[in-house]
């Protein structure tokens, strides 16, 4: 019976919960004995939010906390009120994460066959799954690859291949871990319109503050802690008057 | 270096289920060595390359690039042969070997890894009675197929490196920088495989049409 209480959100339900916020409450993060995040709260209800700060600031742990990949060890974060700790299925549905190395990320040896993954563990069937994939390749310029082993794309394809293996999940908000970190200038700008258009909700952890562009929000973190939060102008000003 | 050895074409050999293509192969392959006759194994090669080079319209280099690599096995068997039985045998236990390459050099040419993958999947699936999950079986060869060229490049990059820098060619001071960064990468492709949601099938005996 213990097990039935930790089971959260059934899952028909949490499917159905429609996309208002992710609620960051009271977090703090600690990886063994040191404690990286400290007493987090932020709302996020923007369309598109981004997150700077220094070389090991938190920012990864804090995009991870997100979608579950790191659980707070206090407080909590909620995904349009599902708890990261007990809806953890229902939360990675929704919130999608594309990592700075796309080598890391894709796990199938050929183009269109990393893409279905994500489908493939969803229990999509055979039929529906080949043409979201279609759709999906043919969006970001990867149809013509379809059946290339993935080694051999450009550092930018790869990294459309990532992002393209995550939106064919249809998740309602994406999160970023430096996209563009390992990329060259055209490759960098390409990826920062494909996060432009997106219709998801987007939150963007970088360096790269050109990629900020027409952002509704900016939090810049330091040392574990939130230290400036607002428009994009104010924030990547105290920002680089932080680092100066 | 390449693994992914699909090699996409429209052909009658590419539509064939990857199970029967399988099984006509390891068949092949109890055929030839319990009846070790030339004719029959004249026969096979002859029906391996119509089937790979003209009903599978596989280009010539394409099977060349499997069989580049074991000539100089080929070679020495026969060399051993020569030494130790006769010509004939020694030709023989060559051409078959020949024959069973080209010929699991046509299967995986004309299947895709998933669609093997999942041959293999279906094979294992009454391991599932013990524990055992079929499908992170296929993902775990999948994920072998793809991180071993990846890897072989990385290595490249660190010798690279070194040698920029006037480095030493020695295997150790290769294999401590490659070590770290693979390992770097497992942790982040195993958040990956979460994020994916890798872990979200365990339904039991769930309907599986794939492909
Ligand atoms: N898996 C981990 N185990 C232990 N320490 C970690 C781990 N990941 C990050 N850290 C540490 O936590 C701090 C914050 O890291 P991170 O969130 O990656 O910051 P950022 O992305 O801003 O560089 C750093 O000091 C880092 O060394
Ligand atoms: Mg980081």
């Amino acid at each position: 019976m213990t097990g039935w209480r930790r089971r959260g959100t059934p899952a028909a339900v949490a499917a159905a919960v429609p996309r208002t916020a992710i609620e960051v409450r009271r977090v703090g993060h600690a990886y063994g004995e040191r404690p990286v995040l400290h007493d987090v709260t932020l709302t996020l209800a923007e369309h598109r939010i981004g997150v700077i700060g220094g070389n090991g600031s938190g920012k990864s742990t804090f995009a991870r906390l997100l979608n579950g990949l790191v659980l707070p060890t206090e407080g909590q974060v909620l995904v349009d009120g599902l708890d990261t700790r007990t809806d953890l299925r229902a939360v990675r549905r929704r919130v999608g994460f594309v990592f700075q190395d796309p080598d890391a990320q894709i796990v199938h040896p050929t183009v269109a066959e990393d893409v279905a993954f994500g489908l493939q563990n969803q229990g999509v069937p055979a039929e529906e799954r080949a043409v979201r994939v279609a759709e999906v390749l043919d969006r970001y310029g990867l149809a013509g690859h379809a059946d290339h082993p993935a080694h051999l794309l450009s550092g930018g394809q790869k990294q459309l291949l990532a992002i393209a293996g995550v939106l064919v999940m249809r998740p309602l908000r994406v999160v970023f871990d430096e996209p563009t970190t390992l990329l060259d200038l055209a490759n960098k700008r390409r990826i920062a319109r494909v996060v432009a258009e997106l219709e998801q909700d987007v939150v963007v952890v970088t360096h790269d503050l050109d990629l900020l562009a027409g952002f509704d929000r900016v939090v810049v973190f330091a040392a574990g802690r939130v230290v400036a939060d607002g428009p994009p102008a104010e924030s990547v000003a105290a920002y680089l008057a932080s680092m100066a | 270096m390449t693994l992914a050895l699909y090699h996409p074409v429209p052909s009658p050999v590419h539509r064939a289920p990857a199970g029967l293509k399988l099984l006509v192969l390891a068949a092949l392959g109890v055929l030839l060595f319990v009846v070790p006759r030339l004719y029959l194994v004249g026969g096979a090669l002859a029906g391996v390359l119509a089937v790979g080079l003209g009903l599978g319209g596989l280009p010539v280099r394409v099977l060349w690039a499997q069989v580049r690599p074991v000539l100089i096995w080929l070679a020495a068997l026969f060399v051993v042969h020569l030494l130790v039985t006769d010509a004939a045998t020694g030709a023989l236990a060559v051409s078959r070997l020949l024959t069973l390459v080209l010929a699991a050099a046509v299967v995986t040419a004309t299947s895709r890894v998933t669609e093997l993958v999942d041959v293999v999947e279906r094979i294992c699936s009454p391991l599932r009675w013990v524990g055992v999950r079929p499908a992170r079986i296929g993902l775990v060869i999948a994920m072998t197929l793809r991180f071993i060229p990846l890897i072989a490049e990385r290595a490249a990059r660190i010798r690279e490196a070194q040698a920029a820098r006037g480095g030493a060619r020695r295997l150790t001071v290769l294999v401590v920088p490659l070590l770290v960064q693979v390992l770097q990468m497992a942790h982040t492709t195993a958040e990956a495989l979460d994020a994916r949601g890798a872990d979200d099938e365990p339904l039991p005996r769930r309907r599986r049409r794939d492909r």
